[in-house]
């Protein structure tokens, strides 16, 4: 075997992204397949169904479902007010009626005669998608949503809080290995992206959102802080819904972690270009990892390669992601076939990482991810 | 689906695990069927791949240099399946647990009796089950509504009522559902699937509620009388709507689809791919029957556990499998330190741990689920985060797998005073006789010892326990084998994939003044007889190798039990294994020192007995 496929972030400096944006509900798109648009562009709507009120008028009126019917004031499907009367028993002469009234305004949807249960929905919930990237309709899915394609820079982070966002990309460190700490955060940083080098601190986020930031992209971050700035331990990596008021890009991992310098100098060098960033991360099934796509004006073709996506092989690029290198960058010296003991005593495939400063490790081929330019 | 075996010799089959995809290659030889070499690689659901059958490439492809054979079409287009050359095998197959799972959520009228039905069917069939709605459930009608919104299952199981029973309530809970109009997590234009295994009765108003709105499927009444679950059908239904659904959304799976097969008089024949526990199942089932025996097995991935058991009850024995959808090693390994906690996974860790730099650690091993352990510290870690994924699984394994609550049982005067309910746990760990570990953290643990010990600490087994492991983690390829040859199945499985550890003996119960829990008197095959004593707090090993048996007379001290009832003698043979025979005088219930430096004592006292680590772990906590 020439090469193995082993997992990778992609940092590329020109690459066309394709971004799908799709409703969550069939609804109508808004735009054509070669249309321009910017990241605020709506290019689809639907109305979601509105919240559900269950009221059971049986029970509220004291009498057998079967009889309900004869006492609505309201037929399926009709508007309804709050405080709205939905029906009414006939009482004594006239007297001592019970009344039911709708706790909410929108539809009276049904009637169960054999429950006593009435369903009422609140009005439906407008959503809009925008294009999220400046670029190109490619596509248009009918009734669903489009495809978008824009000529980008494009960053793959490792984990992520928080959903979509773009602003401004200003660089606030020096280098890949400096921290990004309060004091470097003023109000010149309002509604940017900012770039840190190897680490964030809660305070500093706490900082930054006050200062109304709207994204990080650092390279580690503390779990501890990761805990009280959620306010719950996150359990499965499942993120993007958070509402924090910022979104945090991590490009390493958890703890003090120096920025890959291929990341930071990529990134640096798009200063001051209107990145769009989406924190949300999904490891599972149909893994989702943060990102940052600057679109840009050169309409520079992608490098083709002749390797397939996720070879990797001799001379690759590397980067090691587990202790005891952790976050080292290296290129592949070698990948031998034969099985070797590991420190752990486990017999593992394996492969010779040189580094920069001449050094050859080995370490299990699972421990190292692929460094895509 | 049964085909002549003499045809096959030469079989290939991988397991695309959401972690690692694991190949093996089985051949028939001198007559049997023998595992021949493993491969492995990371399973490629992730970009930059985004392609399940790269990973089997990967891994097939490693079974391809270390046998210096060619086992794929060129151009990598697929597992070379060519009866004819000499290169290839004769039949390919796979099973796989890459699609994310099958996530559902059930209803039933009483959550504990059609409700707990419900959830049995989903979990038989493979699901992980995300949310369990009744009618006494204890949420208002709009909760509900915004739970199943939410939660947005793949396919939901709506029974509830007996045959003949409540109707009202079945349609109740079809409105909620009905008022929820919920979507399928993928795909926007499909109508998302509801089966419905309740009253028969109801099924008119029911199809009336959800008929036009969702795809539904009715089937027979999954629990038609309270005495009698009839899950079968619910379970068929599921897997069925799984296959066509569900599995087909993970990335290449559709040419995965299409690479397993064989050819069948010159035709090609395809072999349905098996979701993994289903596959596991099937073995542990097919063991506990062949031995006449009480089973339980467990196996840890990356993103679920699982755990199978085979207990007797009433005369019948009863299958029962839960998944603990997100307990796990790579993928899940964050929820279990969320669920466990800290205290818990630091109980079993021999040394000192910065809590920051544990919980850094778990977090890049969240975040990289398919990294493995380099350094010593790293796999002590992680086995200690193992042995509380694996108690965890139990205990909900516990509360699952029980009798049928709500069936009335007949009482003398004399049971009115026990209050026994119906409904208990089947799970007995004294009477259980094989508890099998499959899975990575346990299957590749560098020593077998490890794995004894996680096993035990995690499961306490008590009185007298066969203690096994899945060699190197093929039960899942054995279980979709064993569906095209069973004979060859059963043969590896006994040969190559079932590692026997050696037996556990453990007294239960309490008696402080015992000085000895139990005397024990062994005599060999060759007449030589030893004594030896189980002491409290401490754990002995004695070398018995795999297939050899002792005959052992056992005498617990007085209110300890060791399988004959307390303060009496046991009698039987002993079984070795590849670590022995295990004495553990811990005690049941099992409790470890509360005092950090006499905790730490005791571990390391603990895993010299057993010698599951090198001598220089004692040192770690200097670093790496």
């Amino acid at each position: 075997m020439a090469f193995a496929y082993t997992p990778g972030l992609r940092v590329a400096n020109h690459t066309v992204v394709r971004k799908e944006r799709r409703l969550p509900l069939a609804g109508k798109t808004l735009v054509v397949a070669g249309d321009s648009v910017t990241a605020d562009t709506i290019v689809a709507k639907t109305d979601l169904p509105g919240n559900v009120k269950m009221v059971n008028i049986a029970n509220v009126l004291g009498l057998p479902p079967g009889d309900i019917p004869e006492l609505l004031f309201v037929k399926e499907g009709e508007s309804i007010k709050e405080d709205h009367v939905l029906g009414q028993t006939r009482g004594f002469f006239g007297l001592f009626k019970n009344t039911v009234r709708s706790p909410i305004e929108g539809t009276f949807e049904s009637y169960n005669r054999i429950t006593g249960q009435a369903v009422l929905r609140e009005p439906p919930i407008p959503v809009a998608i925008d294009a999220y990237v400046r670029g190109t309709v490619t596509e248009v899915l009918e009734n669903e949503g489009v495809i978008v394609e824009s000529n980008a820079t494009f960053v793959q982070g490792i984990f992520g809080v928080g959903g979509e966002t773009r602003g401004e990309l200003k660089v606030l460190t020096d280098g890949p290995a400096d921290e990004l700490t309060g004091d470097l955060i003023d109000e010149s940083c309002r509604g940017k992206v900012l770039l840190g080098g190897s680490f964030v601190s809660y305070t500093t986020l706490n900082k930054a959102i006050a200062t109304g930031v709207k994204a990080i992209i650092v390279g580690g971050f503390d779990d501890k802080d990761l805990k009280e700035f959620l306010g719950y331990e996150l359990g499965v990596a499942i993120t993007g819904h958070e509402k924090k008021g910022i979104t945090l890009v991590l490009t390493e991992g958890f703890g003090r972690m120096n920025m890959a310098s291929v990341t930071f100098n990529l990134l640096k060098s798009r200063e001051g270009l209107l990145a769009s960033v989406n924190g949300a991360t999904q490891i599972r099934a149909g893994v989702m990892r943060p990102e940052l796509v600057i679109p840009v004006d050169e309409a520079e073709k992608e490098k083709s390669s002749d390797k397939p996506a996720g070879a990797m092989d001799i001379g690759s690029n590397v980067r090691c992601i587990r202790a005891p290198y952790f976050g080292k960058l290296g290129m592949v010296e070698a990948l031998p076939a034969e099985l070797q003991v590991l420190d752990s005593e486990a017999k593992v495939r394996v492969l010779d990482v040189k580094f920069d400063n001449g050094e050859i490790v080995t370490v299990p081929r699972a421990n190292v991810e692929l460094i895509e330019e | 689906m049964a085909v002549a075996s003499k045809e096959i010799t030469r079989i290939m089959a991988t397991d695309c695990g959401s972690t690692t995809t694991k190949a093996i290659l089985i051949e028939k030889k001198d007559g049997e069927y023998r595992l021949i070499r493993r491969g492995e690689a990371p399973t490629t659901v992730e970009a930059p791949a985004e392609d399940v059958t790269k990973g089997v490439l990967n891994a097939v492809g490693e079974i391809e240099d270390l046998e210096l054979r060619k086992f794929l079409k060129s151009g990598e287009d697929g597992v070379l399946v060519s009866p004819d050359s000499a290169d290839g095998v004769d039949i390919y197959m796979s099973t796989s647990s890459a699609g994310g799972g099958l996530q559902m959520t059930v209803a039933g009228v009483v959550k504990s009796m059609t409700g707990a039905s419900a959830q049995r069917a989903a979990l038989g069939a493979g699901a992980i089950v995300m949310d369990i709605i009744a009618s006494n459930d204890g949420r208002l009608p709009h909760e509900k509504v915004a739970d199943i919104r939410r939660l947005r299952p793949d396919m939901i199981l709506l029974s509830g009522g007996i045959d003949g029973g409540t109707i009202d309530h079945v349609i109740e809970l079809a409105e909620v559902i009905k008022a929820a109009d919920p979507k399928p997590r993928f795909g926007v234009g499909y109508k998302l699937p509801i089966i419905y295994a309740g009253n028969k009765n109801a099924r008119g108003e029911v199809k009336k509620e959800l008929g036009e709105q969702a795809e539904l499927k009715i089937v027979d009444n999954l629990r038609p009388v309270l005495e009698r679950e009839n899950l079968g059908p619910a379970r068929d239904i599921i897997h069925e709507i799984f296959m066509e659904h569900v599995m087909a959304q993970a990335p290449g799976y559709t040419r995965l689809m299409n690479w397993a097969g064989h050819y069948v008089d010159g035709s090609w024949k395809q072999v349905p791919i098996m979701p993994t526990p289903g596959a596991v199942g099937k073995l542990i089932e097919t063991v506990a029957k062949n031995e006449n025996i009480e089973v339980m097995g467990v196996d840890i991935g990356g993103a679920t556990t699982d755990v199978f058991s085979v207990f007797g009850n009433e005369g019948e024995t009863v299958f029962n499998r839960t998944v603990s959808a997100n307990l796990g090693m790579s993928y899940s390994v964050s929820n279990v330190f969320a669920s466990a906690g800290y205290d818990n996974v630091m109980r079993w860790v021999p040394f000192h741990m910065d809590e920051a730099d544990l919980r850094n650690r778990i977090r890049n091993k969240m975040i990289r689920p398919t990294t493995i352990p380099q350094m010593l510290k790293e796999l002590i870690v992680e086995q200690a985060i193992a042995r509380e994924a694996l108690r965890l699984a139990l205990v909900q394994h516990k509360e699952l797998a029980t009798g049928l609550k709500g069936v009335a049982q007949e009482r003398t005067i004399g049971d009115a005073f026990e209050q026994t309910q119906s409904g208990a746990t089947l799970v007995n760990m004294m009477t259980l006789d094989l508890l099998i570990g499959s899975g990575g953290v346990l299957s590749h643990a560098p020593r077998r010892s490890q794995a004894a010990l996680m096993v035990i600490d995690a499961f306490l087994p008590e009185g007298i326990t066969m203690l096994a492991v899945d060699s190197i983690f093929m039960m899942p390829q054995l279980g979709v084998l064993s569906e095209v040859l069973p004979e060859a199945a059963t043969e590896v499985f006994d040969k190559d994939c079932l590692i026997r550890l050696g037996t556990c003996v453990a007294p239960v119960g309490v008696n402080r003044k015992a000085a000895v829990l139990a005397e024990v008197r062994i005599t060999k095959q060759d007449g030589s007889s030893i004594e030896l004593r189980i002491e409290p707090g401490k754990m002995h090993v004695e070398p018995l190798v795999a297939g050899e048996k002792v005959n052992a007379v056992i005498t617990p001290a007085k209110n300890l039990d060791v399988g004959n009832g307390p303060g009496n003698e046991w009698t039987g043979e002993l079984e070795g294994g590849v670590v022995g025979l295990i004495f553990d005088g811990r005690g049941r219930p099992f409790v470890l020192p509360e005092d950090d430096a006499r905790r730490i004592e005791k571990l390391q006292e603990w895993s010299k007995a057993l010698d599951i680590y090198p001598e220089r772990f004692i040192d770690l906590e200097g670093g790496e």
